[in-house]
């Protein structure tokens, strides 16, 4: 089973968010930053089919040559390769990042080694936009399912072939469930698994690995970013009703007012 | 130029979120018809109330056409109808189907989508004027939106569906979508599971437990709490990643998005993650330990102090003024 894993390097927010002084960004001097969190269980899965049936985890990142930090973590995760689509650091549109995760898709099926499953994470923290999977999917034809939080694949032999996968996800409070052949592309949710910490050795294969490089060309979009802003919320202070137990009558009045209480 | 709306419905009817949707629409469509498109049978398709929030169509796709939730062949059937009806703009809810729907027309026709919007305004040559939310509502986005028809889900914490004083006259038609081969490839079955009476995101009352719970085993005194007040239990993440907790559980931006008359935040520090999750509450009561955690200035009221006493003392007031 060859799996590719699309990961997306976003900032790590803490308390607040805030942004470059012309609107354009978060402002990362002082932040870190991480994958995206629906990606690290797209990882984790993907780490999970290929210890059950075998293959490899590629991973792949489509941002500046930093975000060859992001690809480490899921190598230390398990993933055995990596591919960094490398860019000037400039935001890409959801249109022009589906068309060069096609063009890795494709010569990887060029070169004899063609994928059979690409993972993404069902929408990225930072821009939310909800679709590189599904583009990636039309362009190769392949079926394609969001917003999952239960996979499993079985059946077909080596390779992947006739591979059947079973795929579900919440819905109103039950779950549906979808079936397709593979290869397809699954965009998955947090809560598909618990993914696990790095272990040591791998820290130290990921600190090694080689990453292969690419530079697909920047595409202008028909959704283009003005600016951005932060939302104005009524900061509030709360009252303090009162200190433990104590605070107990006080906080039954007010559950009272509010009509809650049976 | 029509404006089309892609309508949910569920066990009340039309789903809240496409009520707000089709609101939105028919803001966006001033005056010049909404038309809205609804997979079911026509006899479960309720008109006067599509008509009331300003439908002057509905396009309907009977199972017999489209059997249950296809997305690739739901955005067939919409990109079909554009086209005839020269739409100017086809909208959803931002709902997993609306934004799953909306990504596969945008894929069809190769135009851009604009996931998560807060508001839109026709502009010049056809573009819209969008702010849209980034960061799960964190962060507005003002943006250009070039594309004909415009693509565009509506965030949840939008606007409200506002019904018309005066409901539009609706006309009906049964629609016969042309699909292309693989578009039936996905289809959902839903499983014969029933949801166990209140859901997290619809809840009047969410018991949230964070870090300071403690444990696994520090949920009792919560559940009790939240059953006694008619709610459910939510989570933060830590809860979750600690495994806890499962993560249907959880509120925040990767979890759900909560809307209670009140949200009672118990040992919850307030991470920007986790409000953007309970931004529709009501009312948020905090209680923590610390009256400096952030938390405090999402609430309204506090109580300081730590959960494992607070609350078994709530629960037995609670129950002394249910037998007295």
């Amino acid at each position: 089973m060859e799996i590719l894993v699309c990961v997306k390097r976003v900032p790590m927010v803490g308390g607040k968010i805030v942004l470059t002084p012309d609107g354009q960004d978060v402002e990362t001097r002082m932040s870190g930053f991480t994958i995206s969190p629906h990606e690290e269980c797209a990882v984790e899965e993907a780490v999970q089919i290929t210890e059950r049936l075998g293959g490899t985890v590629s991973v792949l990142t489509l941002g500046p040559p930093a975000a060859a930090d992001q690809l480490r973590d899921a190598l230390a995760l398990g993933a055995g390769r990596a591919v960094l689509l490398e860019t000037d650091g400039r935001e890409w549109g959801p249109i022009a990042t589906a068309a060069a995760i096609v063009a890795e898709v494709r010569r990887r099926a060029e070169a004899g080694d063609g994928y059979d499953l690409v993972l993404c994470g069902n929408e990225a923290a930072d821009t939310g936009d909800y679709q590189v999977g599904v583009r990636v999917a039309h362009a190769l034809g392949w079926p394609c399912v969001t917003a999952i939080k239960s996979l499993e694949i079985t059946g077909g032999g080596d390779g992947g072939g006739g591979s059947v996968a079973r795929a579900g996800r919440e819905y109103r409070g039950t779950e549906e469930s979808f079936e397709f052949g593979l290869p397809a592309v699954v965009a998955v949710k947090e809560g598909i698994n618990l993914p696990r910490y790095p272990s040591l050795p791998g820290r130290l294969r990921a600190k090694r690995a080689a990453i292969e490089r690419h530079e697909p060309a920047w595409q202008e979009e028909g959704l283009r970013k003005e600016a951005l802003r932060v939302p104005e919320t009524e900061r509030k202070q709360a009252t303090v009703l009162g200190t433990g137990a104590d605070a107990v009558p006080a906080l039954l009045r007010v559950l009272d007012e509010w009509g809650v209480l049976p | 130029m029509t404006v089309l709306c892609l309508v949910e419905l569920d066990a009340s009817g039309v789903a809240d979120a496409s009520l707000r949707a089709l609101s939105f629409a028919h803001g966006l469509a001033a005056g010049t018809g909404v038309a809205a498109v609804v997979f079911a049978p026509a006899d479960q398709v309720p008109g006067d109330v599509l008509a009331s929030y300003g439908a002057t169509e509905a396009h309907v796709a009977e199972p017999g056409r489209v059997p249950g939730y296809a997305p690739q062949a739901w955005a067939r059937a919409l990109a079909g109808l554009a086209g005839q009806d020269g739409a100017s703009a086809v909208v959803a809810a931002a709902t997993d189907r609306g934004n799953e729907v909306l990504a596969h027309l945008g894929a069809i026709t190769g135009l851009p989508m604009a996931a998560n919007c807060l508001s839109a305004e026709p502009g010049d040559g056809g573009a819209h004027q969008i702010v849209r939310q980034r960061w799960a509502g964190l962060l507005l986005e003002d943006a250009r939106l070039d594309g004909s028809p415009a693509l565009m889900t509506l965030a949840t914490e939008a606007m409200q569906g506002v019904a018309l004083a005066e409901p539009a006259a609706l006309t009906v038609h049964l629609c016969q979508p042309t699909l292309a081969e693989d578009d039936l490839r996905v289809r959902a079955t839903e499983s014969a599971g029933h949801s166990s009476g209140v859901s997290l995101a619809t809840a009047r009352v969410v018991v949230g437990g964070g870090r300071g719970v403690g444990g696994p085993d520090g949920f009792a005194p919560l559940e009790e709490l939240a059953g006694l007040l008619g709610g459910v239990v939510g989570v933060s993440r830590v809860v979750t990643s600690e495994g806890w907790r499962p993560h249907r559980q959880q509120v925040g931006q990767t979890g759900t998005r909560i809307t209670p008359e009140v949200y009672l935040a118990c040992g919850i520090s307030g991470a920007i993650q986790h409000m953007a999750g309970a931004a529709g509450a009501k009312h948020i009561v905090a209680v923590n330990t610390d009256p400096g955690a952030p938390i405090l200035s999402h609430a309204d009221y506090a109580v300081v102090g730590d959960l494992r006493e607070v609350i078994p003392a709530l629960v037995a007031a609670l129950r002394d003024r249910s037998s007295a």
